[in-house]
């Protein structure tokens, strides 16, 4: 893998921030985009651009075509068995909304169990938690070790015959922990439950494949991994895509809508994927998507998480040298993604970011959306987050330890 | 006669525990805010001439030459006004 070819595709990196070379270690809250995923997008807007399944003339033909072509390419990416079991949303967030509110609010009532871990993204809490109000359902929370790995145990121990639907990320956005989906989802369909998989951090960084995993939902964003914000991925079995309610409501998603004096609307679905997708989708973000899937596939999932694995190695080592640095979280590699959290004693997250910032490094600080990891397992008020992708190199990570060293010195 | 507004782009409020709240400067002002604070507030400590731990008003606070300063123990947007009345006009 040449990096320092790949950072040539990516406009932003000739940057300075206040006055320093840009060094971009925010990789788990976006990603930067490369020439090749920009390039596609200007060009549908400058060339394509129509309505997708609207009309017969041609630029809504060629929309139409790019759109599908583009799910085509994202499900071939995640191995799904069909590109109908792809439904376009706006990210992460939305799939799991998606699914709280067209699957919970049908198939949950009153005794049954959803069954997540404390170390989930607010996105994979909070719809739970708003759909359990207007349901009566009980939400279990796993817990998780003090080294930030889940607790298998307790995870497998809380599966009973009222739990209906596991829900857990893939690799954690504050510790980079990979959690064995793939177990969890065997326990989960043994017990007559589903499996939902947050794979934010995951889809951009391993290779994901959902029929090895399993899962009957997998949630990924665009923006995480070199496309554009907007657009995200809800991959669902098709069978139960099928049977589940739209989520929303109004063109593209219905077959017919027939009115009669004294009976009203009668409405008719249309076929999943297009039943859950309301309205005018985000066409150029779906192709800009598909131009970030063809560029992760020429780098090769495997180099990018080895790539990945060898800057953390690096990284760890290199922090150690700061006294004042802790580091959270389990350092095993071998279980691990390119995400390092960490503190800076007697500063507070914020003025360590600030002071990043101040020398063109842009990491992150605060609850990384992961308020319950945070106060019950990290016993952290907040946290600083580095967290790399395939345009980082060693000598930033040197940099950013030098920059570390100084802050040490307030 | 010039005001808060001035000089302020934005204030957020941290994620996090803490409740920091970082006060961003509008680009082409924040020289000026920086000239005006320093020469109103007590420097504890500077890191290279680019970051200025002071205090003011019994309010310690982070100033940075980027145009961000971080204030902690805000009780309210009222204070936090006040404090940067005084400090920036």
């Amino acid at each position: 893998m040449d990096v320092q070819a790949i950072r040539q595709d990516f406009p932003i990196l000739k940057r300075q921030i206040n006055n320093n070379p840009l060094i971009y270690f925010d990789n788990a809250a976006t990603t930067q985009k490369p020439r090749q995923v920009i390039d596609a997008i200007s060009d549908f807007y400058e060339n394509h651009n129509g309505n997708v399944h609207r009309a017969v003339h041609t630029l809504s033909l060629e929309a139409t075509d790019f759109y599908e072509k583009s799910r085509e390419k994202i499900a071939k990416f995640i191995n799904a068995k069909e590109p109908s079991e792809l439904v376009f949303v706006r990210g992460t967030t939305e799939a799991i909304n998606l699914v709280a509110y067209s699957w919970g609010l049908n198939d949950l009532s009153k005794g049954d169990e959803v069954l997540v871990s404390l170390m989930e993204h607010h996105s994979n809490i909070v719809p739970w938690e708003i759909i359990s109000k207007l349901k009566g359902f009980t939400i279990k929370y796993a817990n998780v070790n003090a080294d930030g790995t889940l607790d298998y145990d307790d995870f497998e121990s809380k599966f009973s015959s009222k739990t209906k639907i596991a829900c857990l990320s893939h690799v954690s956005n504050v510790t980079g922990i990979i959690n064995d989906v793939k177990r969890i989802a065997k326990v989960a369909h043994d017990s007559g439950a589903l499996m939902l998989v947050d794979g934010a951090q995951s889809v951009p960084h391993l290779a994901v494949d959902v029929q090895d995993l399993n899962a009957d939902f997998l949630a990924f964003s665009g923006h995480k991994m070199l496309g554009p914000t907007g657009i995200g991925v809800l991959y669902c079995k098709k069978e139960l895509l099928e049977k589940m309610p739209p989520f929303q409501g109004g063109g593209e998603m219905i077959k017919e809508v027939e009115f009669s004096q004294g009976k009203g609307c009668s409405i008719s679905w249309n076929e999943p994927p297009w039943k859950f997708e309301a309205g005018t989708p985000n066409i150029s973000g779906a192709v800009g998507l598909a131009e970030a899937v063809k560029y992760l596939e020429a780098v090769g999932m495997d180099e990018v998480l080895s790539h990945e694995k060898a800057l953390t190695k690096y990284a760890v080592e290199r922090m150690q040298e700061c006294s004042k640095v802790t580091i959270y979280g389990s350092r095993d590699l071998s279980k691990k993604c390119g995400i390092i959290p960490f503190s800076v004693k007697e500063l507070s997250s914020h003025d360590v970011a600030l002071i990043c910032d101040n020398y063109g490094i842009m990491i992150r600080s605060g609850y990384h959306c992961a308020q319950p990891l945070h106060q019950q397992i990290l016993k952290l008020h907040s946290s600083d987050r580095a967290s790399f992708y395939i345009y980082n190199t060693r000598e930033e990570i040197d940099r950013f330890v030098e920059v570390l060293k100084e802050i040490e010195q307030l | 006669m010039a005001t808060v507004e001035d000089y302020v782009s934005r204030i957020e409020g941290t994620c996090g525990e803490e409740k920091d709240v970082i006060v961003v400067f509008k680009y082409d002002k924040k020289d000026e805010a920086i000239a005006n604070i320093l020469k109103k507030a007590t420097l504890k400590n500077t890191i290279a001439g680019i970051i200025f731990e002071l205090t003011f008003q019994d309010t310690s606070f982070r100033l940075y030459s980027s145009g961000k300063a971080i204030f902690r123990s805000i009780k309210n947007r009222e204070e936090l006004n006040q404090i940067l009345e005084a400090l920036l006009l």
